[in-house]
């Protein structure tokens, strides 16, 4: 098993003829993920990819029974696109979209809480993330694929290529992983940490997870508090940013160290508090993990 | 974006948020006398810097003369102010704002940011004001009111009227705080900010409410529906970071001697981490972002290749929606443009790597090519010192 998405799903890309989309889509289609459609307004009735193109999300889903978005459409616009897929009960919203206005995914969290409360819930990640990949079932994201391999670390994170870097590190040790989600490094997202550890805490595939966070927020304390409370599998982490200076926001929105909160020696405090293994020298992270997990089977084993 | 004291208070002055008689901003270069001193005094001449406790380094004074202010003005420009906020850095004064004196009988401290884990605007105020908020919050946390704000709605009535109930405002000015609240939380929506400041808004002797600073922070992913933002000058880049966001990168100087050029920013912050801890510094932070075109990454390195403290280049990049020929392109493009004179370790990886290694491999400039993150930024720093 695996959690958010599996062989069985079936994206619609939103944006899909557009330069970006149209350049992820061929790469997910070629990693093997399933895309039944794509979506761009006014270009319905065609083919792009040997998809077929619709006008709306509602005829997409309705057509070909998608049960996830990859949205590729441009910030203006992302929030709508976000909260159409939403009203259409497509179940999993992943949002790459990179430059969403903040007041935006204010209004779409709004939307979604509502949605919630009549028993539509979604779940959105993202945005201005890399996506989620189940390696070996399903890409759905702007991830290189081959770096991936199937195996049981689930990997959680704030930052795309900074996942690229720990992914490909894990594998090298030999060490496949169950899902990797990349949530995002905006201030208002979709799932956040918390969301996403109880996920692989409930799932029986995943054996340990890798959390990558970094400066600004507070998502890596409450991460540290549920670890504490209610995770039993192990938990390594890397948080990026200790020689950021404060005040400046380092490319993310969401990596800004305002006043005392969100300071890197808070979070690492925090989380090795919470028995995560914090890793210091991120090139060490898949070694790290592999000697440490080797050594839980030894101990296991006797 | 940060907006200067004065910037902002145009934004309030259009709200009708309360606001002293301004009379005018001198910025170096301007004659100081062209400033109408309107009325008998005391006028309040002010530091336009993007900085809290700038009244304790200098940056406001009061003048009882015309003369006064003068001299005032006049020893301020080109000042340079150095506070608890600015890390140890000084900021040049480049420009002064005249206004009215006044004599704040009480401060208020009222704001509205964004609230990340709620996902919403949310008020947060105290009826004691003066003191930053971080100050407040250590000495009289309990004295905090939190409210939070519907971003659809803005402040509605009873939320007015509970504000000002908590915080203690006197019945004379129950209704112009009220207003003046829901005004801020109209700022706030309109024009995309994560925060909007009023520290303090005071009640003056003569029985005035009046907002007597401004902070107003917007979001720079809003830009694209606030033309009139959007062609203020930024205030706190430097001239180097300006000309990289005009080209869409996100560079930040820093004051090591690695110039770095990494794709996304958490893989660059962790970059500037990584040259720490194999005991180096960075130059700078740079985030060619996810869709950067050959050009861009031309540019990227000329502006790196700018800061004279720059003795090495580290380029690590992991290809995701940034495709490593890309980058290699670009590496080439602008190594035959600039003369390249100081050690380049390119470390690449993700799409399209082999193309990538082979462009630079074919493109015969000296390049030392790395495996890993780590082995990259120890050859960075043995080859920067």
């Amino acid at each position: 098993m695996s959690i958010l998405l599996n062989k069985k799903s079936k994206l619609i890309i939103h944006g899909m003829t557009g330069a970006q989309g149209s350049f992820h889509a061929r790469q997910c289609i070629e990693y093997g993920s399933k895309v039944a459609a794509g979506v761009t307004p006014g270009k319905g009735g065609t083919k792009h990819l040997d998809a077929p193109i619709f006008d709306t999300v509602k005829e997409a889903a309705r057509e070909t029974g998608a049960d996830a978005s990859l949205i590729f459409v441009p910030p203006p616009f992302a929030a709508d696109s976000i909260l159409e897929a939403a009203e259409a009960g497509i179940e999993v919203i992943i949002a790459i979209t990179e430059g969403i206005p903040v007041l935006d995914m204010v209004r779409v969290k709004k939307h979604l809480r509502r949605l919630e409360l009549e028993g539509r819930g979604v779940t959105l990640v993202g945005p201005n993330c890399p996506g989620v990949i189940t390696p070996g079932e399903c890409k759905a994201g702007i991830m290189p694929g081959y770096i991936h391999k199937k195996g049981d670390i689930g990997i959680v994170s704030r930052s795309g290529t900074l996942t690229y870097e720990a992914v490909w590190q894990l594998t090298c040790q030999g060490l496949g992983q169950s899902t990797v989600v990349g949530i995002g490094g905006d201030p208002v997202q979709g799932m956040n940490f918390v969301d996403v550890l109880t996920k692989f805490e409930a799932d029986k595939a995943t054996r340990a997870v890798v959390m990558i966070g970094e400066i600004g927020g507070s998502a890596e304390e409450d991460a540290a508090r549920y670890i504490k409370a209610n995770m039993t599998k192990p938990v390594f982490s890397f948080v990026a940013g200790k020689t950021a200076p404060p005040g400046r926001r380092m490319g993310h929105a969401g990596a800004i160290v305002e006043g005392a909160a969100g300071t890197h020696a808070s979070k690492v405090e925090a989380l090795a508090a919470a028995g995560v293994t914090v890793v210091e020298n991120l090139s060490l992270m898949g070694a790290t993990v592999a000697a440490k997990l080797k050594t839980k089977v030894k101990t296991a084993k006797k | 974006m940060k907006l200067l004291e004065y910037e902002g208070k145009d934004i309030f002055e259009a709200y009708k948020i309360p606001v002293q008689a301004r009379f005018g901003v001198v910025r170096i270069g301007d004659a100081v006398e062209s400033v109408k001193l309107d009325g008998s005094g005391p006028w309040v001449i002010k530091a336009q810097v993007l900085t809290g406790g700038r009244g304790k380094a200098g940056g406001v004074k009061i003048a009882r003369t015309r003369e006064e202010a003068h001299t005032f003005i006049r020893n301020m420009l080109g000042m340079k102010i150095i506070t608890h906020q600015t890390q140890g850095a000084a900021l040049t004064v480049e420009e002064v704002l005249v206004e009215a004196a006044c004599a704040p009988e009480r401060e208020i401290y009222i704001s509205v940011v964004l609230d990340r884990k709620e996902a919403t605007p949310m008020i947060i105020a105290s009826a004691e004001g003066g003191m930053s908020i971080e100050d407040l919050a250590r000495t009289k946390p309990e004295r905090i009111v939190r409210m939070p704000v519907d971003v659809n709605t803005g402040l509605l009535d009873f939320q007015a009227r509970e504000l000002a109930f908590a915080l203690k405002i006197p019945k004379e000015h129950f209704r112009n705080f009220t207003a003046a609240a829901k005004a801020m939380v109209e700022v706030f929506v309109d024009y995309d900010a994560s925060l909007v400041e009023i520290n303090p808004l005071a009640i003056t002797k003569e029985g005035r409410l009046v907002a007597v600073d401004s902070k107003i922070v917007t979001d720079d992913n809003a830009l694209f529906r606030h033309k009139d933002l959007e062609a203020k000058p930024d205030h706190e880049a430097s001239e180097i970071e300006k000309e990289a966001k005009a080209i869409g990168i996100n560079y930040i100087g820093l004051d090591g001697s690695i110039g770095c050029m990494v794709n996304g920013a958490g893989l660059a912050m962790a970059t500037l981490d990584t040259v720490k801890l194999a005991g180096g510094s960075a130059a700078n932070f740079l985030d060619v972002g996810g869709g950067a075109t050959v050009d861009q990454i031309t540019k990227a390195f000329q502006i790196i290749l700018k800061d004279a403290k720059v003795r090495a280049v580290l380029v690590n990049i992991f290809g995701g929606i940034m495709k490593c020929d890309n980058i290699a392109q670009g590496i080439a493009a602008a190594t035959k443009r600039v003369k390249l004179q100081v050690p380049l370790i390119v470390r690449l990886e993700g799409t399209n790597v082999k193309e990538g290694r082979q462009i630079l491999k074919r493109s015969g400039i000296k390049i030392e090519q790395a495996d890993s993150l780590w082995e990259a930024a120890q050859r960075a720093v043995a080859a920067a010192k």
